[in-house]
């Protein structure tokens, strides 16, 4: 089991998804790196904390119905890989929908869910999973 | 740079070896190559060891000391390092026996290859497999192994159309294969029908589109290649060597669909060898999942790009094919090992060059290849191999 600090220390990236932008090309970033891998040392001092938008289509995904122990209580679940607006590709769970209503270039925009407790006694994590919106900003069923 | 050469091989028989611990699987694997290599222990001047991850499967670090140790060799104090690149562990390794050899340093290097999975639960050891992805932003926002390739697939599917058939037909064709190798866990043959109906693990991959866990352990003895003929009368030189690294998370990619650092890898090594891919007559890829072998014919040079399916489809990667692949049963019916599996996809190439391959084996087989795969893709190795 590891120690709360190994979760807690990603906590602005884990639910506000802070990413990272490079100065010195324009290129965004996330999860935050610590140097511009374009740019190498001349992004070092050039690169800010930029909190993405959460908004993004999907590029891929599955439903995972053999998974791990922290998510089996809620197997199976869906897992995408989703191109947010910013140009940046994120691995997430699609949750409140099912999968016959994704497919490739469905949108999607980031929510802060729980994804996994230590045991009944222990930390809960927290992070971003993404639900499927209309382009009008509804959900699908949601009329 | 000297010319290496492959002296000796062996391996063990992989599958659940509930009676096997890590450290016999190793010893054995390594006996049967220094016999077949008619070395004797004090000729062995280092050893390397791949292995993923000894320390989460069996609670033992430092296993490339045990290995010596328990072979007897440690008493000489050789070098005995341990090699970790995840599932390329035995591939890494491979290539640092040829490094040391080509560069001078050694003249007679052993390259072993072990990993022991089944002392732990099903679950545990896919956690374990899982870390070779990125733990922090792939696997804990709930990625698992299968399902980061399940990624793949679904979108090789959207972009090239393959099929779901075609994926099958890869587990169709490694069971037959596998069926043919006596050291092989999985020895049965299989139709579509069996994988299109066993239990979905990351959809669209089931169960069969998976390699098992595996015990197992391989080993490869290299010697300069002007020494070789003192060992045997049949060496086999390391004509290529090629390694790259890609972005560890899969996200990362340029193109999910295409593995850059097999690219990279491929290119290096045809470029040393001077062969191209038609040269190529049997090659053993890295199909963890079926999709990966799809994308391993394309991005080593075989198929064009969304080309796999169709080619696996139509048999040209079976005998009578184009390129033989996975003779052994590949990952997927030979058994996956996982630091095991580098090496032991050298000693199957080597079987075939050397031609005693028996039931499996490839007709005049001159060159052969090896792709070895890290995560899910982050690392990548190609080897040559070639009849002398």
């Amino acid at each position: 089991m590891a120690t709360a600090p190994r979760f807690w220390r990603e906590n602005p990236s884990r639910y506000n998804m802070v990413g990272f932008k490079c100065n010195s090309c324009g290129k965004f970033y996330f999860p935050p790196r610590i140097i511009c891998p374009l740019c190498h040392r001349k992004s070092v001092g050039k690169t800010e904390p930029v909190k993405m938008k959460g908004t993004g289509a999907i590029f891929s995904f599955t439903e995972i119905h053999e998974g791990m122990d922290e998510h089996n209580v809620q197997k199976p679940y869906i897992v995408a890989m989703v191109e947010l607006d910013e140009g940046v590709k994120v691995t997430g769970q699609v949750i409140d929908c099912d999968v016959c209503d994704l497919s490739i270039g469905t949108r999607v925009r980031a929510t802060l869910r729980k994804l996994s407790e230590e045991g009944s006694a222990g930390v809960i994590h927290y992070g971003y999973k993404f639900v499927p919106v209309r382009e009008n900003g509804e959900r699908p069923g949601d009329e | 740079m000297r010319r290496v050469a492959v002296i000796g091989v062996g391996i063990t028989e992989f599958g659940e070896l509930w009676d096997s611990s890590f450290r016999k699987l190793g010893i054995g694997a390594g006996m049967s190559a220094v016999s077949d290599a008619k070395i004797s222990a004090d000729q062995i001047e280092a050893l390397f060891v791949g292995n993923m991850s000894a320390g989460r499967f069996i609670r033992q670090e430092h296993v490339a000391a045990l290995i010596a140790d328990y072979s007897g060799i440690a008493r000489d104090h050789i070098p005995a390092t341990r090699v970790e690149a995840a599932g390329a562990s035995g591939g890494i390794a491979l290539r640092q026996g040829f490094m040391a050899v080509a560069s001078g340093l050694h003249d007679i290097v052993v390259v072993g290859g072990a990993e022991k999975m089944t002392d732990v639960s099903d679950i545990e050891s896919s956690m374990i497999q899982s870390s070779a992805a990125d733990q922090e932003w792939e696997t804990e926002l709930g990625a698992t192994f299968p399902g980061l390739h399940a990624l793949m697939a679904t979108r090789h599917m959207h972009d090239y159309g393959t099929t779901r058939e075609q994926l099958a037909d890869v587990a169709v064709k490694n069971h037959r294969h596998g069926a043919l190798n006596p050291k092989a866990q999985f020895r049965r043959e299989i139709n579509r029908d069996v994988v299109l109906r066993s239990p979905m693990v990351a959809s669209p991959l089931r169960i069969f589109d998976c390699a098992p866990s595996s015990d197992g352990a391989a080993t490869v003895v290299l010697c300069p290649l002007d020494m070789a003929k003192e060992f045997t009368d049949s060496p086999v030189e390391i004509v290529g060597s090629g390694q790259a690294s890609d972005s560890l998370g899969l996200h990362h990619r340029k193109d999910i669909c295409t593995m850059g650092a097999t690219r990279a890898a491929t290119e290096r090594a045809f470029k040393m060898a001077g062969l191209s891919q038609k040269d190529v007559d049997v090659a053993e890829v890295h199909d963890n999942f079926t999709i990966s072998e799809i994308i391993a014919i394309e991005d080593l040079g075989f198929f064009p790009k969304g080309e796999g399916g169709k080619a696996t489809e139509e048999g040209l990667t079976s005998f009578d094919g184009d390129v033989v692949v996975n003779t052994s049963g590949g990952l997927k019916a030979r058994g996956d090992p996982i630091g095991a599996t580098g090496v032991a996809q050298a000693v199957e190439i080597v079987s075939q060059l050397r031609g005693t391959a028996d039931k499996r084996q490839v007709k005049d087989a001159e060159v052969g290849l090896t792709q070895n795969i890290g995560g899910t893709g982050a690392t990548a190795v190609v080897h040559l191999f070639r009849r002398v």
